[in-house]
């Protein structure tokens, strides 16, 4: 087998086995034709076309004036970002984007987490009930949301129960109250979610052999016991998927705030999105693109520490 | 602690009660919102202008369903969700284990780098505002071919993560058996490579599938107005005056849009499942 660098390298012959020392840039070249980077060009080009250009124009759109209103676009420097942060809008969506994120990354993780601990072993009732908690997750979140509007408003069915157990009636507006809604959004769109994560938290619970928690149990490990030293620190995996995927889906998130609130009571629950599609939706497109660059920058910030923090927890803990 | 008789009696209790308590769950969490849509698909007008739990006084699902099927034009909203979600997924799959395979076997820095551009797109939110600019300069603006390119330029990156991962998992010598046969890197791709990706394929194409059938938010600024998709006809018919407060007709357009998902995934339910999980926790 040739071992000089520059000696083509007949397509027939074998690879050179991985125990041989010299020639890695002999087995690059054969990758190089085995596997050739043209394979990459059409996924490249979509993502190019459709994902980083639309995010390089963010960074040029937000600093003009383009609107519905006019056909001309002039760059106008801070003029937009300086707009948003005098009038109290930005750092208004920025907040309620940011506590809807971390309630709806606590409350999805906590609901899955029970759940899966719950509905851990595999007889058939649970077998079922793990897939009634699924059917959630295949609905529209749209679809969710109008079920929510109609389940709690205020003459509604979920007063109409807690009316029957109080035995008076009850008419809270759980989509009314300007404190407390964004919290109650919050959980429908854990409610929404949550059968995904208790799969993720299943999936991580059964990695672990049935033999090594037999083996702690006959050292006389308590179940309490059990769960915290042995099982828990292989759920990180998990909670990684998990935390991660809830923070930046809701970050993102638009269709059930939109179906039960529309960003109200007095745009309580107006996240980066709602505004976004609000502003679009007025012709105010310059100020859509400045919250569109901010939300790109919220994630972009919020998510490489999040994802590098709970990787590394996983390291330490494996 | 002395734990071993207390345990052991926990442990049975905790047998007896589970189930009670899983069922008594499922009953609340999920039997009581499913109820509402069902009950309140059922109902006549007024009886569904305040949505309750009570039971409609005569069943009428059927007519609720047929009449939001003519009046809401839902089988054109049909198809054109149909129209960009067939070719998204089939774009999306092809080039995204194409671009996998080789990103996966191809162990240098540069292709690391281009690695992490490509999966990059899991994390950070598409620019929707000036997609539509973008698509606009290019005249695709408002047509299905734009809807499909950007939901492509969305999900690519999560085909790529997917798939990546799993090829690093296929040993290489399956491949070289077919290269020693003389098949060039194309050959070997689909006649080998492709079939054992049918896994990951499978996973990826259900979690592409309930994205895109549902999603609204991106519809409304890429197609809003100019082609109907099933999300986008239900947000219009819940938003337009004429139907507001219409429960009745906005629940019936929730299971109409829902069926499809829910019979796939109520025939291949526990391919699905392990589908999902089997990506996420390795």
């Amino acid at each position: 087998m040739p071992t000089a660098v520059d000696t083509p390298v007949p397509d027939r012959t074998l690879p050179r086995p991985p125990s041989a020392g010299a020639g890695r840039s002999a087995t690059r070249a054969i990758t190089r034709r085995t596997h050739p980077l043209w394979f990459l060009a059409p996924a490249f080009a979509i993502l190019l076309v459709f994902f980083f250009l639309p995010t390089l124009f963010n960074f040029i759109y937000a600093f003009t004036d383009w609107s519905g209103f006019k056909a001309a676009i002039n760059p106008v420097g801070f003029d937009n970002f300086t707009d948003l942060a005098s009038n109290g809008t930005l750092f208004r969506a920025l907040r309620i984007t940011i506590v809807y994120a971390v309630l709806v990354a606590v409350f999805q993780n906590l609901f899955g987490f029970l759940l899966a601990v719950l509905l851990e072993r595999d007889t058939r009732l649970n077998r079922l009930a793990r897939v009634f908690f699924l059917i959630p997750v295949l609905m529209s979140a749209l679809a969710v949301g109008y079920v929510f509007q109609a389940l709690l408003k205020p003459d509604g069915g979920l007063n109409a129960l807690i009316g029957t157990v109080l035995s008076r009636p009850f008419d809270y507006g759980w989509l009314a109250d300007n404190t407390w809604t964004i919290v109650v959004v919050a959980l429908i769109h854990s409610w929404k979610w949550m059968g995904l994560s208790m799969l993720i938290y299943l999936a991580g619970l059964k990695t672990i052999p049935d033999d090594v928690i037999e083996a702690a149990r006959i050292d006389g490990a308590t179940r309490w016991r059990t769960f915290w030293a042995i099982r828990s620190p292989l759920l990180a995996p998990a909670v990684t998927f998990n935390v991660a995927t809830a923070l930046l889906g809701s970050m993102n998130g638009f269709d059930i705030v939109q179906a039960t609130t529309g960003g109200g009571p007095a745009r309580t629950t107006e996240i980066l999105n709602i505004f976004i599609y609000r502003t679009f939706g007025q012709g105010l497109f310059a100020q859509a693109t400045t919250m569109s660059l901010i939300l790109f920058l919220l994630v972009a910030l919020m998510a490489f520490p999040v994802i590098h923090l709970l990787r590394k927890r996983e390291e330490v803990l494996s | 602690m002395n734990a071993s008789p207390n345990g052991l009696s926990d442990a049975r209790i905790w047998t007896r009660l589970q189930p009670v308590v899983a069922t008594a769950l499922v009953a609340a969490l999920i039997g009581i919102p499913l109820w509402l849509v069902v009950a309140t698909a059922g109902k006549s007008q007024s009886e569904a202008i305040k949505p309750d739990l009570s039971p409609p006084t005569d069943w009428r699902l059927l007519e609720n369903l047929t009449q939001i099927w003519t009046d809401a034009k839902v089988p054109a909203a049909f198809l054109g969700s149909l129209l960009i979600l067939v070719p998204t997924v089939a774009g999306v799959l092809v080039c995204g284990s194409m671009a996998a395979w080789v990103l996966a076997r191809r162990a240098t820095r540069f292709t690391a780098f281009l690695y992490a551009i490509a999966i990059s797109g899991i994390v950070l939110p598409p620019a929707v505002v000036t997609v539509v600019l973008l698509l606009r300069q290019l005249g695709l603006a408002g047509t299905a071919v734009g809807m499909i390119g950007v939901y492509m330029g969305i999900y690519l990156s999560t085909v790529v993560f997917f798939v990546t991962g799993f090829v690093r998992t296929i040993p290489v010598s399956l491949e070289e058996a077919a290269r020693i046969d003389g098949a060039g890197p194309l050959l070997v791709f689909r006649r080998v490579v492709l079939p054992l990706l049918r896994p990951v394929l499978a996973t990826a194409t259900i979690l592409i599938c309930l994205y895109v059938w549902n999603d609204v938010f991106y519809a409304f600024f890429v197609v809003g107005g100019r082609l109907d998709t099933l999300p986008l006809n239900l947000f219009r018919v819940a938003s337009a005056g004429l139907y507001l407060n219409n429960w009745h007709l906005i629940f019936a357009y929730v299971i109409l849009m829902s069926l499809p998902l829910i019979v796939v995934f109520a025939v291949a339910q526990r391919k699905i499942i392990s589908g999902i999980t089997s990506g996420a926790v390795k």
